[in-house]
């Protein structure tokens, strides 16, 4: 079952969600990374909750014309006005008012969201029955949905990947350097706005599908997800772009499954699932990696510093020290240096003396901005160029045999 | 260069004892964020009612060596003692000026406020502000010129009164060692000589004082001890003594041009 | 205003009013602090909180909610916490990372189980049942002397009323550190306040409002009264406790009219049934900060002269 959900062999509908839901993934991922690397992703969320009086208003709107109050084309434009409204009270609260953008966005989202449920409630009373439907935007459901409502999500989905790609140069400069775009004459602001658009795109199709609640996870977890993997924006955008393709996807097809297995849920759990790993395993950024970086860093800051105060004679205070120095057998156990002790820091005390050389030239600012302390400097020079500096402080000192 | 040592670690030890008793004496300090060190193997002691100035090249670890020393941020290693006793045990008696910047001056709370909250440690969870507290709290801001000033919200002061109102708050914490994170960055003139001369002040009590310092120039004139620190400690001790031009020349590498340095006064070769 | 008013409109409209008291006097710090969103993301793993709690016990039974609720908003916030250090990302992403994955654990889990017999769904947790905690044993004002009467307030009332004192307690008695390491977090450091376990005490008393005025009010409301009034009062004045004043002066306004135009509106209009009456307290407290933004005496931050 679902083999077959996963390769699209569960019937038209199913199969047209699907590929929408990938669609939207690939497109949310891509337009969240933005968001995301300008620091404002729970933006996303405010965009969301505001959309549902717009669903509302809509909805009654459309009843009020004599026409079907659940035409989904209808309720996506209200929900896109709404959202719209909701957009300029965020930056009306912040740039108007004193009021940190966080405070904005939980205050629009919360607000806007309690009058949409008023209004559910004014649809309630007018009549059981004629509302139902709406309640699916608050979680998202794709059981009985309309082929109409498939192509809509589907085709939405496509439309709005093709402006992301079509634009990823520009949104992809004033994200990482908006100064450098305004010098090369780009129209920042327009962008910004274009970018808040697609995320609002993105919201719209996306609501039917995994809900006004869960929406921003597709906005948010990608990005996140992708940024452990790279480094560079350009992979990051892509590959965020490939989280969320993927988790709509996978999420989709499970939920195709069985009648208990949300699409939402479904789709953001997957997500989350694969950001879990990408949190723990990926090199570089990962935890585990990270963790076994720094534990050999804070070995080597401690050798290095237990060397140095024995070149010195210094006293030594921390119990790490020592007994790293001990377990190398450069010192014996009263704190006296063995003689590997003694030459090891020796060598020691002639890299530093070496770097304080480097440092002190005219036109070595950029090696000896490598000079960290823990730094050897045989990893930044040649041989020739130690042996140059050797040459003008003597050479070795200290150095016994 | 000493011939190594081969002296155990606990006769070392005790020989540095005398020195542990300074109003701050930092031991081996090293500070990371992340893989990069901000401050390596940083031995200092600092001298009892002296005016001593941090200085060093921007991302020197200037600021993180001071709030390490504090207890703000954690060293990776290193042993802090002020007045001959774990820094945490000697709170009351050490005063703090962080940057100006890093606060937001939107908060909603008045100068007196501000200054109310150097006797934090007077006043407790539930002490009330009595009369006393307050008269304090004018008698610092009247001490760095700013009466006036009292119950003005914060967000409405200069950038040099905003200093002056931390230099009062530090004031009101009635401490033995002061140590102030570039209390002159972007303030007018006039502030900058009000400030050195309570720092002055409080030096002739005999207080100790500590300044993260950036201005090359007024060092001699201000101070009487320097640290000099690029990661690692370049120098310690009397301006007259450390404050040279090779040793400015260490610390700042090529960045500062040599006749910039020969220019500086008390920086003799 | 008589008996009925007393029965069927008093108990909703006193815990509409403790609740939204209860979220917004933390709600001043966190909108201080630039962590308004935490209330957000507690509001939305409270869903999960009682599932789980559901599911463990196999009965709908306040206190193992209560209890699962808050332990989810602890697990929230650790992981908040956890995935914003360990992966050094910035706190808004972490959030949404945290609480939509929680959420969404949590719709999925009330998907599987059979909660169809038991009152758990969805739209209770969003909009709570403030309407229906109603004072059947009132007969008229006298009740409110009547120890037979008193016995029978809903439940609901005595817990908020409860977890109001502690909150208001927790304020008052931190006030001072509260402010200063709001303010200058470094400066609180050197003074030796544990700011780390301070803020995390705030976010704890937090969730514990949250849940306290979720099992009542819904989660709407709690994320709306975390912020709304809190930030309205940041626009009416510069001392920190006059804000508060006026945020607990908000918060009460904005349930007893919200509440009131909720229960009697619609009948204004026409409409036969009345509408959510915590959508409603979310609305007016939003047009309250509307108002504020606009008319707000310091809705400006202070201009500095450099």
């Amino acid at each position: 079952m679902l083999w077959e959900a996963l390769t699209l062999q569960l019937g038209y509908n199913a199969t047209l969600v699907t590929v929408g839901a990938a669609l939207l993934g690939f497109a949310a991922g891509v337009t969240g990374t933005f968001l995301f690397l300008r620091k404002r992703a729970l933006v996303s969320d405010a965009i969301s909750h505001a959309t549902l009086p717009g669903v509302g208003l809509a909805f009654l709107a459309m009843v009020a014309l004599g026409g079907d109050g659940r035409n989904l084309a209808g309720l996506l434009i209200g929900s896109a006005l709404s959202a719209w409204v909701g957009l300029l009270a965020v930056s009306f609260l912040t740039r108007r008012t004193r009021l940190a953008e966080d405070a904005a966005i939980g205050a629009v989202l919360s607000v806007f969201f309690g009058f949409g449920i008023v209004l559910l409630t004014v649809i309630q009373s007018l009549g059981a029955g004629r509302q139902a439907g709406l309640e699916d935007f608050l979680l998202g459901s794709t059981a009985g949905m309309l082929r109409a409502d498939a192509l809509l999500i589907a085709g939405g989905g496509a439309l709005v990947l093709a402006v992301v790609l079509a634009l990823r140069r520009p949104l992809t400069l004033v994200t990482f350097d908006p100064d450098y775009a305004v010098a090369r004459g780009l129209p920042v602001a327009r962008l910004d706005l274009l970018m808040m658009g697609l995320v609002m795109a993105v919201t719209v199709i996306g609501l039917k599908v995994v809900g006004l609640i869960l929406i921003v996870a597709l906005l948010i977890i990608p990005p996140v997800a992708a940024r452990f993997w790279s480094d560079r924006s350009d992979h990051v955008v892509l590959l965020s772009g490939a989280i969320g393709a993927v988790s709509a996807w996978v999420g989709a097809a499970l939920s195709a499954t069985a009648p208990n297995l949300p699409t939402g849920p479904m789709i953001v759990l997957t997500a989350f699932a694969i950001f879990a790993l990408s949190l723990l395993a990926a090199p570089g950024r990962g935890v585990l990696a990270a963790a076994l970086r720094q534990n050999r860093f804070r070995r080597r800051v401690h050798m290095r510093q237990g060397l140095l105060a024995l070149a010195h004679g210094q006293p030594i205070y921390e119990g790490l020290t020592l007994r790293l120095l001990q377990h190398a057998g450069l010192v014996r156990p009263d704190g006296v240096p063995t003689e590997a002790g003694q030459a090891r820091a020796a060598r020691a005390l002639r890299d530093e003396a070496r770097w304080a050389e480097l440092r002190a030239g005219p036109g070595n600012e950029a090696a000896a901005a490598l000079h960290d302390g823990v730094r050897d400097i045989e990893t930044v020079l040649t041989q020739d160029q130690i042996a140059e500096i050797d040459r003008r402080i003597g050479g070795p000192r200290g150095v016994p045999g | 260069m000493s011939a190594l040592s081969l002296v155990p670690n606990a006769d070392r030890v005790a020989a540095d004892a005398a020195a542990l008793r300074a109003p701050l004496a930092i031991r081996g300090l090293t500070v990371s964020y992340g893989q990069q060190p901000a401050v390596f193997s940083v031995d200092m002691t600092l001298r009892a009612g002296a005016m001593t100035a941090i200085v060093g090249p921007n991302g020197a670890g200037k600021s993180t060596l001071m709030k390490a020393a504090l207890g703000i941020v954690t060293p990776l290693s290193g042993r802090i003692t002020a007045f001959g006793a774990p820094v945490e045990l000697q709170r009351h008696r050490i005063a703090y000026v962080p940057q100006r910047a890093s606060v937001d001056w939107d908060f909603p709370a008045r100068v007196i406020d501000v200054v109310l909250m150097g006797m934090y440690r007077d006043l407790g969870l539930l002490g009330r502000v009595r009369a006393h507290h307050r008269d304090f709290a004018r008698d610092c801001l009247d001490r760095v010129g700013m009466t006036d000033f009292a119950d003005r919200q914060i967000g409405q002061l200069s950038g040099g009164q905003q200093q002056r109102v931390f230099l009062a708050r530090a004031l009101a914490q009635n401490a033995d060692l002061y140590m102030l994170d570039e209390p002159f960055a972007g303030v007018d003139a006039a502030t900058e000589k009000a400030i050195i001369a309570v720092l002055k002040g409080l030096r002739d009590e005999g207080r100790t004082v500590l300044v993260v310092h950036h201005d090359l120039a007024t060092v001699a004139e201000y101070f009487d001890d320097v640290l000099l620190i690029a990661t690692r400690k370049v120098a310690e001790g009397p301006v007259t003594q450390v404050f040279t031009a090779d040793n400015l020349q260490a610390t700042y590498g090529g960045r500062l041009a040599t006749q910039q340095i020969d220019r500086l006064p008390g920086a003799g070769a | 205003m008589g008996a009925d008013f007393v029965t069927l409109s008093l108990t909703p409209i006193l815990i509409g009013a403790l609740a939204a008291v209860a979220c917004a006097l933390p709600g001043n710090f966190l909108v201080l602090r630039r962590q308004a969103l935490i209330g957000d993301a507690i509001s939305h793993v409270v869903l999960p909180g009682i599932v789980v709690a559901f599911l463990i016990t196999g009965a709908v039974a306040t206190l193992p909610m209560i209890l699962g609720a808050a332990c989810a908003a602890l697990v929230a916030v650790a992981l908040i916490e956890a995935v914003r250090r360990l992966g050094r990302i910035e706190p808004g992403a972490a959030m949404g990372v945290v609480f939509t994955a929680m959420f969404a654990g949590g719709v999925l889990l009330l998907e599987q189980s059979d909660t169809s017999s038991v009152h758990l769904d969805v739209e209770h947790a969003l909009y709570g049942n403030l309407e229906s905690l109603i004072w059947l044993d009132a007969s008229g004002w006298g009740s409110l002397t009547d120890p037979v009467a008193l016995a029978g307030l809903p439940p609901e009332l005595g817990r908020i009323a409860l977890t109001l004192v502690a909150v208001a307690l927790f304020t008052g008695i931190f006030w001072r550190p509260l402010a200063l390491s709001t303010f200058d977090e470094g400066f609180a450091r050197s003074l030796g306040i544990r700011t780390g376990a301070l803020g995390l005490a705030l976010v704890v008393v937090s969730a514990l409002a949250a849940v306290a005025a979720f099992d009542a009010v819904g989660s709407i409301i709690v994320i709306a009264m975390f912020i709304c009034p809190p930030a309205a009062a940041r626009l009416m004045t510069d001392r920190l406790g006059a804000q508060v004043g006026w945020s607990v002066v908000f918060a009460i306004l904005s349930a007893i009219l919200g509440y009131v135009l909720a229960g009697y509106g619609p009948g204004w209009f026409g409409l036969g049934a009345s509408v959510s009456a915590a959508g409603m307290i979310a609305t007016v407290s939003g047009v309250i900060l509307a108002l504020a933004a606009v008319f707000g005496p310091r809705r400006r931050g202070a201009i500095v002269a450099t």
